[in-house]
């Protein structure tokens, strides 16, 4: 994992809105990531524009994909924003 | 002019028809034989005026790729109109259907994402009373 995709990653209000959405609800096809986005968050994208931040997401290790059955379903992978937080601690700050 | 007739690709013909009918509750329309397949349409008996689904065979070569990318991305070839979405998929849920996107609330309205058993995922949507 590179550090500076994950920060390219999360530079893109649709991303972290797609990132929002999948850890509030795991597991979502494509199909349902474009209906939530554009019904629930009113952006009007296009299905391969949407697939494009995925892939982008999924490169970064922020996403991960799992088959199930025929489907292909998008997990929110927390990982990555763990070693961010290893890296500069918060909570020695706090203390 | 009005729409008459859609249509959806089916693996099996037969087993098309009986979760047609006997799971979703459809009625069969025609069903005239053609060499090995079948000209095969049902309709719903809450909406006699709405257009026949034809469950049309899906040996064309062109048909399996085109589902298979439609199907992996969770992209549903045709849409049906529930009053109550939270009891029909419970009662679909029963019967063994499996829901790649459960009941969701999209602001206007309520969609759940269901596989046929026939290749197809099919939407169902409940609409809020404005």
């Amino acid at each position: 994992m590179v550090m500076v995709d994950v920060f390219r990653a999360l530079d893109d209000e649709t991303r972290r809105t797609i990132l929002d959405e999948l850890s509030s609800h795991d597991g979502q096809t494509l199909f349902e990531i474009c209906s939530i986005l554009a019904m629930r968050h009113n952006l009007s994208l296009t299905r391969q524009a949407i697939s494009q931040h995925l892939g982008v997401l999924e490169s970064a290790g922020l996403v991960a994909t799992e088959r199930r059955g025929r489907s292909k379903f998008h997990h929110f992978n927390p990982a990555p924003l763990a070693e961010i937080a290893d890296r500069w601690p918060i909570q020695k700050r706090i203390q | 002019m009005k729409i008459a007739l859609t249509s959806l690709f089916v693996d099996d013909q037969r087993a098309a028809l009986a979760f047609y009918t006997d799971v979703l509750g459809f009625t069969k329309g025609h069903d005239i034989p053609l060499g090995d397949d079948f000209w095969l349409t049902v309709r719903s008996p809450e909406s006699p005026d709405s257009p026949e689904l034809l469950l049309e065979p899906a040996s064309h070569p062109a048909v399996k790729p085109y589902r298979d990318a439609l199907m992996e991305d969770g992209i549903p070839l045709a849409q049906f109109a529930v009053e109550d979405l939270t009891s029909e998929y419970a009662r679909l849920t029963g019967r063994g259907v499996v829901f790649t996107q459960p009941p969701t609330d999209i602001g206007t309205a309520l969609m759940a994402v269901f596989d046929d058993t026939c290749g197809n995922l099919i939407q169902l949507i409940e609409m809020k009373q404005a």
